[in-house]
């Protein structure tokens, strides 16, 4: 093990080295391009052996992830807003083909105009694409789940790819100390991919050619499926971790003090982490307030929250928006719980576009809640309003 | 190499869903003939995943990945490095596309492949229209053609392809066409020797999208070749060879016949010729033509 202080981006190059991919598609975008730059460090150093195609687009990047995914090997890229959203078609194509591509997305506002600025629309509009999706809090965070997605992602009974988002500039260019375990260590966490299927001439098979209804129906459920297991194995998987290598993040949903609490606060990425001030410092105050922060939005934690329901009256911050409806973790949440739990969820929009959410306005925030007095889904600090 | 002594490889299976006298089976019988089984075929949406015929069947005898219409370049790049990664350097990956997904909504990623230098043989099936959509114009279509999109005649003339494909300067690109089986078999099997990008044009004339009976495939191709609307040609390293007829034509040996008698059998050129003959858009055609061939002789004899 060695300590490595570095920024979210050169964190994230170092694991997906680590892990050993056999071929890397990527194409620059801010915030993303210390990733691709890191990467194409390792490959100077001769760190990482695998092939690094510099591809002409986002489109392109997850194309190659898909063809050599098809071919049988572990593959890896990352992107940012619209890179992300590029990609779109084909985020559904690698899911629906059941390729295990995994991918670091860098949160950042949606243009125009243009801003590099962290807001998570940009994942949260890819969420119906079929694809895990993981949210970081912090850099040793994204080191740790890159390589159990890997491991995730390859599983047989998941086979679904995985986006590992994290916020722009809060983590992606800030430096964090962060225990890199040894290659060996590593080695024997997450072994050599073994495709189930791939595309090999001494089996002839013809992938995505046309489907009728009724199979189409059936594969669709097979993803969902398979979703329910990674529900399942996501926890497993992040057990294992901590036994081997002591470090935990939580399962689908980190828990920060809610025991006892009355009140819980639920949000995702660097929000997430600097709620952890807020609720210690409520506590101080005596107000019974406790953290969930959601690290999967896709299988999304519908159990486990609504357990945090029948105990807690909920608190939601959302950094997107659903034009005509509202924030998109806040409508999960209300979703988990009906006619299941009368708790009172608070609906909070904040930080779009960037703007900063500090440890004091997710107070604000709470107290505001712990009240009563908010209207459904609320945009907090709205500047002339 | 004649016909009769082309090897008996078939990876085209019976049982495939193409339409009557359709060309691009017939150029893909010639292409596994020349490329045979130690080859990975990436299709993007065209003609050909419908030929493949229906899931969980296929006609294909090589593994095929089926991939979005703009993608079949960026998709083979993928499969290639993967081959390269596991030691299975000896495997050919064939990107199959049609003329829209190569001149319009797939030249990004083409351009890009050729520019990486990616290991494979790209081939565009080209029959002048969005055949699999029913028959709207791309950037292959011929000034004057009908189309569902050009109802009165496409008002544009098409792109040069091949002049795009030469300004990346690859090893091996070519011009070929479905009714001379030994010209395209012969320049499949010189791509598959060439290391680096390979690009194959296959003119491909289409029954249902030009409007012509389904028995004339091969005499509608032989046709584009001897009017000189369609050259077959090679570059090898820049050097540009013309092959048959078009080597005649490019050196004044042979007249090239006048492109009315092609497309005067095509229905979707009737336009042009009733209820009067538009004689204005048939010199248009013509002097477009004789201008494209001048160009050629100016640069390549």
């Amino acid at each position: 093990m060695t300590l490595m202080i570095d920024t979210g981006n050169y964190i994230a190059a170092k694991a997906a080295i680590m892990a050993k991919p056999d071929v890397v598609a990527a194409y620059p975008i801010t915030p993303q391009t210390t990733l691709v730059e890191g990467i194409a460090n390792y490959v100077k150093t001769g760190e990482f052996k695998g092939e690094y195609i510099c591809v002409e687009s986002e489109h392109s990047a997850m194309c190659a992830c898909i063809g050599a995914s098809a071919a049988g090997v572990r593959t890896f890229t990352g992107t940012s807003s619209h890179g992300l959203l590029l990609m779109h078609e084909m985020l559904h194509w690698a899911a629906l083909a059941r390729l295990p591509v995994v991918m670091c997305n860098i949160n950042r506002v949606v243009g125009p105009g243009w801003n590099i600025w962290p807001d998570e629309n940009d994942s949260i509009s890819q969420r119906d694409t079929g694809w895990i999706q993981f949210y970081c809090s912090s850099n040793q965070e994204i080191f740790d789940t890159i390589i159990q997605a890997f491991k995730l992602a390859e599983n047989e009974k998941v086979l679904l790819p995985v986006m590992i988002s994290y916020n722009a500039f809060i983590l992606s260019h800030t430096s964090m100390p962060v225990e890199i375990p040894d290659q060996k260590e590593i080695d024997d966490f997450l072994r050599k991919r073994k495709s189930k299927w791939k595309l090999d001439i001494n089996n002839p098979i013809t992938f995505g050619n046309i489907i009728l209804p009724a199979d189409y129906e059936k594969i669709r459920k097979d993803m969902q499926n398979s979703s329910e297991n990674a529900k399942k194995l996501i926890p497993e998987i992040a057990k294992e971790w901590k036994k081997k290598f002591g470090r935990y993040h939580g399962d689908l949903i980190e828990r920060y003090k809610c025991e006892n609490a009355e009140y819980i606060l639920l949000a995702m990425g660097a929000i997430g982490a600097e709620s952890k001030v807020s609720i210690d410092n409520l506590r101080k105050e005596g107000l019974k307030v406790g953290l969930a922060r959601v690290r999967t939005f896709r299988p999304f934690p519908k159990e486990d929250i609504l357990k945090l329901g029948k105990q807690a009256d909920l608190i939601v911050i959302d950094r997107n928006i659903s034009v005509g409806s509202e924030g998109a973790l806040f409508s999960e949440v209300k979703a988990s719980l009906y006619d299941k739990s009368d708790t009172k969820v608070y609906g909070f929009i904040a930080g779009l576009g960037g703007k900063d959410v500090t440890y004091n306005d997710i107070e604000i925030i709470c107290k505001k809640a712990i009240k009563g007095k908010v209207k459904d889904c609320e945009w907090y600090g709205l500047e002339g309003v | 190499m004649a016909i009769k002594d082309l090897p008996d490889t078939e990876c085209v299976l019976p049982g495939s869903a193409a339409c009557p006298g359709c060309p691009a089976t017939m150029g893909l019988r010639i292409v596994f003939k020349a490329l045979g089984k130690n080859t990975i075929m990436v299709v993007p949406a065209c003609c050909t995943a419908v030929i493949e015929s229906l899931h969980p069947h296929t006609s294909f005898d090589i593994p095929v990945m089926n991939i979005a219409f703009e993608a079949a370049a960026a998709g083979a790049s993928g499969v290639e490095a993967a081959l390269r990664q596991q030691g299975k350097e000896d495997t050919t990956v064939v990107a199959w596309a049609g003329d829209g997904g190569t001149y319009d909504i797939g030249i990004q990623a083409l351009s890009g492949a050729l520019e990486r230098q990616t290991n494979f043989i790209y081939i565009c099936y080209n029959n002048q229209i969005y055949s699999n959509t029913g028959i709207q114009r791309s950037g292959a279509t011929p000034y004057g053609a009908w189309t569902t999109t050009t109802v009165g005649g496409k008002t544009e003339f098409r792109k040069e392809m091949g002049e795009i494909i030469q300004a990346h300067h690859i090893p091996y690109s070519a011009q070929t066409c479905v009714s001379y089986p030994e010209d395209l078999y012969n320049k499949l099997k010189k791509a598959k020797g060439i290391k680096g990008p390979k690009y194959i044009e296959i003119m491909a004339p289409c029954p249902p999208g030009w409007r012509f009976p389904m028995e004339k495939t091969v005499e509608m191709g032989t046709m584009a070749v001897e009017t000189g609307a369609w050259a077959l040609y090679e570059v090898e390293n820049d050097k540009m060879t013309f092959n048959g007829k078009s080597k005649l034509i490019l050196e004044k040996k042979i007249e090239r016949k006048p492109i009315e008698e092609w497309i005067k059998y095509q229905g979707r050129f009737r336009h042009l010729f009733k209820p009067e003959k538009d004689v204005k858009r048939l010199k248009a055609i013509e002097e477009h033509t004789d201008q494209m061939w001048d160009r050629y002789r100016r640069c390549y004899l």
